[in-house]
């Protein structure tokens, strides 16, 4: 960001306009550079919405519907980073102005709203999905019209788009090393398995099975899944009971995830005398599972609100003071928080908005202010990134007892299929 | 199933059992709500969920107060709430009959869509007021955890407390409708409406009656519902096809038919659970329950009256 | 009610006709002019839901059925749609970095080295056409003949319907390895080599939709106003004494629950084509209920009301949620509850009480001017609305010889 010297009163005209007063300083320098150094029809040369001094991306997520539980953090996340980084100057001297749409919980709704913002609105960008469901419907969207998403969730992998950046990690990242961890902690041999009937836990537990059977040289004495919005586990508890596998590796999401808990405590089965990973809840499923179920349970995230890093010092209490003293912040909070930053990165290094000069420019790209520490991205668009094991305390918070080094991100991973 | 002793697999029957009749109660909580209104009125209440809910956000918070102002107060709040939670659904239904339901009567098949409606405007109350988000009360020390008869039996206290609450409930609802003068007057209302007005009944009051008590037991279920589940807008809904299959295998107006469709729906899931999966488990239930009501149109048990 | 209903059917043939002449002009020529391809296909997607409000009207409206699982028929007939458009997409060469080739990507992820045996059918364009119809009218007729034969009816049908579409969504989302799972059939691109995703194609695939919809009008539109329509009324008012007269009653139950259920499949298969996917979503209870609300708006006894309702709802849903998220819900809720409670009829009701005969008095000056400065068009219609009506019954032979015919055979 290069100091320029605006010299015409149009130009001073649009400074006024496009400037909010708290950024001034840092906006004036961005303002004037972006003029002399970034011409619009340099930086943009396929019709988006880019100007002089304003650049447009979407926000897509459910905020009506059953997963408006899930993605609410996720919006107030990029909002936060889309407020920070226009404070800080915005991008090549623009201030990024987002349009939030609601994509309802509901697949075809996020793939016409997808398509609206591609096409009505032209976006530059766009951060938004949480379910895979929602991002394989919109998927053909961006691959046709050429736009770029930034998807926050953990997933199941199998999947690569030049259209889409993967913030979250992909499924061997989250689950090959926690499973290292806790057969060599606790010296597990046996697992039982068990997750919500979708594709997700599904795949995930497929692939911990190959590496519990091939790697750990362990056993999977049983893998089960329910229905997604099951209330009721008493007889799956009472097989784990009479199994007494070494660990129980779970999966189960949504209202599920609330009942699975409680009536694992109710059941007498709590961390004293059952060791258990999770990779289904973050901070933001403990708020409805109440801490005091999950005491000394483990669950495999890349993020943890807890972190005790600097960047995570700045990063925490400035979502708190945006969203209140109360909110959460989970695994896919953080990772919808790095979405605006990678792109501010990667436009500034292409020195381009347009779609396939950011796409060429992705790979490569380093985020070293991410609240989880350093993070990379790869040039199969996903994250490098660090597994870290928590243990839930009663309060909400989780200790961070296990931190692993970078990992390779490997949507399709041979031998894992 | 080699390699396990004897006393392991008595234990697990036992727990089995024990988790069979939680199950039973789970849905005869939701259900004897709705079945006493579908007996009388003929009406499903597709927000029937919703009253739920408000019984577990009611629960919730009350333990919010209870934790926040008096802490001293948090192991006996629990009482309370489940009383506050029947008054509070009762009030609501109560609301709900006089707008709304008294002018469909003669329609039941709109009444259930009307409903739908109300719960949809519900939901998206609850998550406009209280959030998206899932919440959790915190609960009384006396409710979590199990007993242990012996070293390999774990009865859930929240499962046993479910159970005795069901008991009570049920008894209640029994002395209500067969014991008391207003229960004569709301089986009559059931089985003859225009000879019941004729002899005097005042069948608007017995209807407005009955339906909001349908819908105080459901808070109460919601209530209770809070130890063993989640807490959010969409709560209700993650209960209410199985409340209506509950309801429709055990036969319209038959209390006895309701809680005996509950007790073979829930054996049968949680058996089938127990060998099977868990979907496997829930298809197979759902379709026998389908084949059974084909077999017997109008339920497992009907009162047969001239109309 | 029975006999005003039918008396005032038969009176509403001709301007029935001119509605949909309206309609017609309105889905045809105003609306492709109005809108660009992105808002069109828009309005194309919200037109596939009106063929199962159609359905709807005739089965709720005309019979008395009322099904809260009509997502089913509507999603049976889209994933038969999806099955092809993705064996085609799955081509041995762009699948070639599968361990199998030449299946589904979501078969490969699940380690399934074969295409199942109910798969196999579907490389036929022919065959898949006819499933579009014919998987969804059987399954309905299955159910159909399960309930009504026992005389299942009323709300225990609907509640019946609703754990039917709880089973599917189970069986679809667990067995993902055959179905794709929670996230459906996606990634669709060529029918036949011919690219469903470009704008030109989404102008083609509107007009067949479009055109598809008023077929499908017209073919109820004639049952409703035959024999068996007036029947089906009877039926909903008093069944017994329909029974009692000679008539089973099952049968045409079975019938119109069958029509519906392949109406609603058509909408289906045109919603893959048109939105590029099929999931279980759709097959779930709270769709199916939505699409019970664009009917009861648009008028549960009309049928080009359950159009506009459609279009109406759908509208006001993109609007709304464009700008007013939360409001949206507590909107349709409202909407539902209000339309229940104050107007029965819907739209149609609406149109009906306030509008028709102005309407009606502007016709017939219409047509006195005409004939008296003109001298042609005696019946008051435009010609061509008279010829489409003259050739409908002729242009449908099947349900022509159907209609009457079934009445005929079951009476003693």
């Amino acid at each position: 960001m290069t100091k320029g010297i605006g010299n015409t009163q149009k130009r001073f005209g649009n400074f006024i306009r496009g400037v909010v007063p708290a950024a001034i300083l840092g906006a004036l320098a961005a303002a004037y550079g972006a003029d002399a150094k970034y011409p619009t029809a340099k930086v943009m040369t396929t019709g988006l919405a880019v100007t002089d001094n304003e650049v447009t991306v979407g926000i897509l997520h459910s905020l009506t519907g059953t997963m408006a539980i899930s993605e609410t953090g996720s919006v107030e996340a990029e909002k936060l980073a889309i407020a920070q980084i226009n404070e800080s100057g915005g991008i090549l001297g623009r201030k990024i102005k987002f349009i939030v749409e609601d994509g309802a919980s509901d697949w075809p709704t996020f793939a016409e709203k997808a398509r609206k913002l591609l096409v009505q609105d032209k976006v530059a960008a766009v951060m938004g999905c949480w379910t895979s469901a929602s991002r394989k419907a919109v998927l053909p969207v961006f691959e046709k019209e050429n736009g770029m998403l930034y998807y926050p969730t953990f997933y199941e992998g199998l999947e690569q788009s030049k259209n889409v950046i993967y913030t979250g990690q992909e499924a061997t990242q989250q689950i090959l090393a926690g499973l290292d961890w806790i057969a060599k902690e606790k010296k597990a041999k046996t697992f039982y398995l068990v997750g919500s009937d979708y594709i997700w836990p599904r795949t995930s537990m497929k692939i911990a099975r190959k590496h519990i059977e091939n790697v750990l040289h362990g056993t999977v004495v049983a893998e089960e899944f329910a229905p997604l919005g099951h209330t009721q586990f008493g007889s799956l508890i009472n097989k784990i009971k009479l199994k007494k596998p070494d660990v129980v590796f779970a999966a189960v999401v949504g209202g599920s995830n609330v009942s699975w808990f409680k009536q694992l405590k109710a059941a007498g089965i709590t961390a004293d005398k059952q060791t258990l990973l999770t990779i289904s809840v973050t901070e933001d499923e403990v708020l409805g599972i109440g801490g005091e179920n999950l005491v000394g349970f483990y669950s495999s995230m890349k993020y943890f609100e807890s972190l005790d890093n600097p960047n995570n010092k700045t990063f925490v209490p400035a979502f708190k003071k945006m969203w209140g003293p109360n909110s959460v912040i989970g695994d896919v909070t953080q990772a919808a928080y790095l979405g605006p930053w990678l792109w501010k990165l990667t436009v500034e290094k292409a020195g381009s908005f347009d779609v396939d000069k950011v796409a060429a420019a992705s790979p490569g790209i380093e985020l070293k202010t991410a609240p989880e520490g350093y993070v990379k991205l790869h040039e199969n668009h996903h994250l490098w990134s660090k597994l870290r094991i928590g243990q839930w305390k009663a309060d909400g918070q989780a200790l961070v007892v296990y931190e692993s080094g970078l990992i390779e991100p490997n949507p399709f991973p041979k031998g894992y299929q | 199933m080699g390699g396990y002793t004897f006393s392991e697999l008595g234990s697990i029957f036992v727990m089995q059992g024990f988790s069979g009749l939680s199950l039973f109660c789970v849905y005869l909580l939701m259900a004897l709500g709705l079945a006493i209104i579908f007996g009388q009125m003929g009406v499903i209440n597709m927000a029937h969920g919703e009253f739920l809910t408000m019984g577990a956000y009611t629960t919730y918070f009350m333990s919010k107060l209870a934790v926040d102002h008096f802490p001293a107060l948090v192991g006996i709040y629990f009482p309370f709430a489940i009383i506050l939670g029947f008054l509070i659904a009762f009030g609501m239904g109560y609301l709900l009959e006089v707008l709304l339901i008294r002018h469909l009567y003669k329609r039941p098949l709109d009444t259930l869509l009307a409903t739908w409606g109300v719960s949809l405007v519900l939901q998206q109350v609850f998550r406009s007021a209280f959030g998206a988000r899932e919440v959790s009360a915190t609960l009384p020390a006396w409710l979590l955890g199990s007993v242990k008869p012996t070293e390999t039996i774990d009865i859930p206290l929240n499962g046993l407390f479910m159970m005795g609450l069901t008991l009570v409930l049920s008894l209640l609802v029994f002395i209500f409708l067969f014991r008391s003068r207003w229960g004569l007057k709301v089986r009559a209302t059931t089985q003859n409406r225009v000879m019941s007005g004729g002899v005097g009944i005042n069948t608007k009051k017995v209807d407005r009656m009955t339906f909001a008590v349908g819908c105080g037991i459901a808070g109460v279920a919601g209530a209770v519902f809070t130890t063993i589940a989640s807490t959010g807008p969409t709560t209700g809904s993650l209960y209410i096809v199985d409340t209506f299959l509950v309801v429709v295998f055990g036969g319209a107006a038959s209390l006895v038919g309701t809680v005996a469709s509950a007790f073979s729906i829930a054996q049968a899931q949680s058996v089938l659970e127990f060998f099977l999966t868990s979907s496997i488990a829930k298809v197979l239930t759902l379709l026998t329950v389908i084949t059974v009501i084909m077999a017997r149109p109008e339920g497992l048990f009907t009162i047969r009256v001239r109309k | 009610m029975k006999k005003a209903a039918v008396d005032e059917n038969r009176s509403k043939d001709g301007s029935w006709l001119l509605g949909l002449a309206v309609l017609s002009a309105l889905i045809f020529i105003v609306m492709p002019l109005c809108f660009d391809i992105f808002r069109l296909n828009l309005v194309g997607k919200y037109l596939t839901y009106a063929f199962v409000a159609v359905g709807l009207v005739l089965c709720w409206g005309q019979g008395g059925i009322l099904s809260l699982g009509q997502g089913v028929f509507f999603g049976l007939g889209g994933y038969c749609m999806a099955m092809f458009l993705k064996l085609e997409a799955s081509d041995p060469k762009s699948t070639a970095i599968q361990s199998t080739p030449g299946i589904p990507d979501f078969m490969d992820w699940n380690q399934l080295t074969k295409l199942p045996w109910f798969w196999q059918p579907f490389h036929s364009l022919t065959f898949t056409l006819i499933a579009v119809v014919l998987v969804p009218s059987l399954f309905a007729f299955i159910i159909g003949v399960a309930m009504f034969k026992r005389r299942v009816g009323g709300v225990y049908f609907a509640i019946i319907t609703q754990a039917v579409a709880a089973i599917l969504t189970i069986l679809i989302v667990g067995r993902q390895g055959l179905t794709g799972g929670i996230n459906g059939i996606t990634d669709l691109k060529t029918l036949h080599g011919w690219d469903i995703r470009t704008n030109g194609a989404k102008y083609v695939l509107y007009f067949i939709n479009a055109g598809l919809l008023v077929a499908s009008l017209l073919v109820s539109k004639y049952i409703t106003s035959s024999k068996l329509g007036r029947l089906l009324l009877a039926m909903r008012d008093k069944e017994e004494r329909v029974r009692f007269s000679g008539y089973d009653v099952s049968n045409f139950k079975v019938f119109i629950f069958c029509m519906a259920a392949g109406i609603s499949a058509l909408g289906g298969a045109m919603f893959t084509l048109q939105v590029g996917f099929m999931s279980p979503s759709f097959v779930g209870i709270v769709p199916s209920v939505e699409m019970v609300i664009f009917t009861a708006v648009g008028g549960r006894m009309s049928l080009l009301g359950a159009v506009y309702g459609t279009l109406l709802v759908n509208f006001g849903k993109t609007y709304f949620s464009e700008s007013y998220p939360a409001l949206w819900l507590l909107l349709m809720g409202g909407l539902f509850i209000s339309v229940v409670m104050f107007f029965p009829n819907g739209l149609a009701g609406l149109y009906d009480q306030h509008l028709k005969k102005r309407v009606a008095a502007a016709g017939a000056r219409f047509r006195a001017g005409r004939a008296a400065g003109l001298k042609t068009a005696p019946a008051g219609e435009p010609p061509g609305m008279e010829k489409t009506a003259a050739t409908l019954p002729g242009g449908i032979p099947g349900k022509r010889t159907k209609g009457p015919k079934q009445p005929l055979e079951t009476r003693p």
